[in-house]
């Protein structure tokens, strides 16, 4: 069973290279043929991972696991940990602090997008110890 | 799969090219390799963009254009100025002086592009307003662009908005209007489209929403702008001949078809590296507050094509000049009765999967892993001396059995031992080299 691995550093001090693993992982599911409506949802779910370990947590690390059944696309940081994840899914919840809401970016739609894209959402947050999203996108 | 196309105006000259490697670095969609001391353009992924006719030092790419002498197989000749010809002049007192020089050079009328460009802002309204698209919805005007979102974005193509090109609309009421005038066959009238671009001489020649095309030939701007520059200052007093207002010759520069519509959140990019960056964005879903996107290939838009004369920060500053003053709109104040009854595309846009590796997924996902391993192995340098644009481009080809491991000099060297030589150094360019040399 053919499995590919991709991995990609999120750069945490640069706020505008967010979206950079979601363009590389793009390049790449296309060359594998994956179809067009399913690479999109996985470039929303890997740029709002992305901004998200941008805005809350100075950075992380992003995996992409194509297999013929499905993508699982995991991003994983450092950062504060979500405080109460049930809020963070709703639509317009954000505790991005207000530089970076001065900027246009933290709407609260993060979460929201990453589930409305997806077929499998998981999140494993502990305070202080960083985040873990894992999403599944079947082909 | 879609037929893949044949045609492309872009060429390479042989005879110039030296096969060095500055058009596959400066290259949008990686489609040039350099073989045999030449460089090859891969045909199913040029875009016509004409970046490398920019950046070729040896000018070695050119943009085909038909020859002047076409005109002569025709009765009837219409000529199709796109608005960016007016900028090529400075201090034009206004566009009848250019028509006028149009007709003196071997036109027998002329029909500006700039009306279509009216009749297709109006149409683009009407579009928007229908609001049945994805937001945002991105202009089909720029044929580089729209081509770059069937080989790389193609879940954008819902948001392309379907309507023809503006000298499509002008081409096929040109026609008309000839030969209800002339009374001739419409065969027997050449319409003539001059173009600031390749991009727009390949999608005349094989259009991207039309089933057949609808100009007999397509000038380049520059050949056009010769011929013109000796006779326009004869013109004493020019008739009224220009039609259309401000808006349909905006379209000249970017930001003239976003500047025709409601001010509703709308963006205009130019440039094809921006344009990229910005569809990236429109696939992650970070730009879905806005309602309309104008792209366009060339830097400042059409103005900026590889076909112009003048520098287009001067052409732009030319054109605002000519729009000073000038009314909005023609179009509602003067009805086209030789407009086509549609606007919209008789054919629909489709995916081209150029860039997948093979058909089959699962042995796509084997040769991608293999890709992988070799682009690290490969030194990253992107020296380009292998004919490839980069180390994973040319990964790429090994992969696909159009290149081979060999072809990469550096690892070229180490099998052929280089570690037995005593100082590798030695063999190496002066950027390649550990230490500087005593």
């Amino acid at each position: 069973m053919p499995e590919v691995r991709l991995s990609y550093d999120i750069d945490g001090d640069d706020f505008s290279s967010a979206g950079e693993a979601s363009v590389a992982m793009k390049k790449a599911l296309r060359q594998m043929g994956i179809e067009p409506e399913t690479i999109r949802r996985c470039s929303v779910c890997m740029y709002e991972g992305e901004m998200n370990a941008v805005i809350h947590a100075g950075g992380g690390r992003a995996e992409v696991l194509v297999s013929p059944e499905r993508i699982k696309i995991t991003i994983e940081d450092d950062g504060p940990g979500i405080a109460d994840v049930e809020a963070a899914m709703r639509e317009g919840y954000s505790t991005a602090p207000p530089r970076v809401r001065e900027l246009g970016f933290g709407a609260g739609m993060g979460l929201p997008n990453m589930k409305r894209c997806s077929d499998e959402l998981d999140i494993e947050t502990a305070a202080g110890r960083g985040t873990k999203i894992t999403m599944i996108v079947r082909l | 799969m879609p037929d893949r196309q044949i045609f492309h105006s872009v060429k390479l000259d042989r005879d110039k090219c030296r096969g060095c490697t500055t058009c596959i670095k400066h290259c949008p969609t990686e489609a040039i390799r350099v073989r045999r001391g030449r460089a090859q353009i891969i045909s199913e992924r040029c875009i016509d963009c004409g970046i490398c006719i920019r950046v070729c030092p040896h000018k070695a790419k050119k943009a085909e254009c038909d020859p002047p002498e076409r005109l002569g197989d025709y009765k009837h000749k219409v000529a199709l100025p796109a608005p960016s010809l007016y900028a090529q002049f400075r201090n034009l007192d206004g566009a009848d002086r250019v028509l006028a020089g149009l007709l003196r050079i071997g036109f027998d009328a002329v029909w500006e592009v700039s009306r279509g460009a009216e009749l297709i802002s109006e149409a683009t309204r009407r579009a928007l307003a229908e609001g049945s698209r994805p937001r945002p919805a991105i202009s089909s005007a720029c044929p580089a662009v729209v081509r770059l979102i069937c080989i790389r974005f193609p879940a954008l193509i819902p948001n392309v908005i379907d309507l023809i090109a503006p000298f499509e609309a002008a081409a096929i009421a040109a026609r008309r209007e000839a030969a209800e005038k002339t009374g001739l066959r419409p065969e027997e009238i050449g319409v003539f489209f001059i173009t600031p671009c390749p991009a727009k001489v390949t999608a005349a020649r094989n259009p991207l929403l039309l089933d057949r095309p609808v100009a007999d030939g397509c000038l380049s701007m520059t050949e056009v702008y010769k011929r013109l520059l000796p006779v326009l200052k004869d013109i004493k007093d020019p008739p009224p001949l220009a039609r259309s207002g401000a808006e349909g010759i905006g379209w000249a520069r970017s930001g003239g078809e976003t500047s025709a519509l409601a001010p509703d959140r709308k963006l205009y990019v130019d440039g094809i590296e921006n344009v990229i960056s910005v569809l990236e964005s429109v696939e992650d879903g970070s730009l879905s507050e806005v309602d309309f996107i104008e792209l366009n290939a060339c830097n400042q838009g059409c103005i900026g094509g590889c076909l112009t004369v003048e520098n287009p920060y001067i052409a732009r500053e030319n054109l605002a000049g000519l729009l000073r003053g000038r009314k909005g709109s023609a179009a509602p104040a003067k009805p086209e009765p030789f407009a086509p009854a549609s606007l919209r595309g008789a054919k629909k846009l489709e995916y081209e999967p150029i860039y997948e590796i093979v058909g089959d997924r699962a042995e796509a996902m084997e040769k991608y892993a293999r890709i992988e391993e070799l682009r690290k192995e490969l030194p990253g340098l992107d020296c380009g001396s292998c004919g490839a644009p980069s180390c994973r481009a040319l990964a790429e080809d090994i992969v696909l059995g159009k290149a081979s491991e060999d072809d990469c000099i550096f690892r070229f060297r180490e099998k052929m031992g280089g570690g037995a030589m005593a100082n590798p150094d030695e063999f190496l360019p002066p950027p390649f080299r550990r230490e500087e040399k005593e």
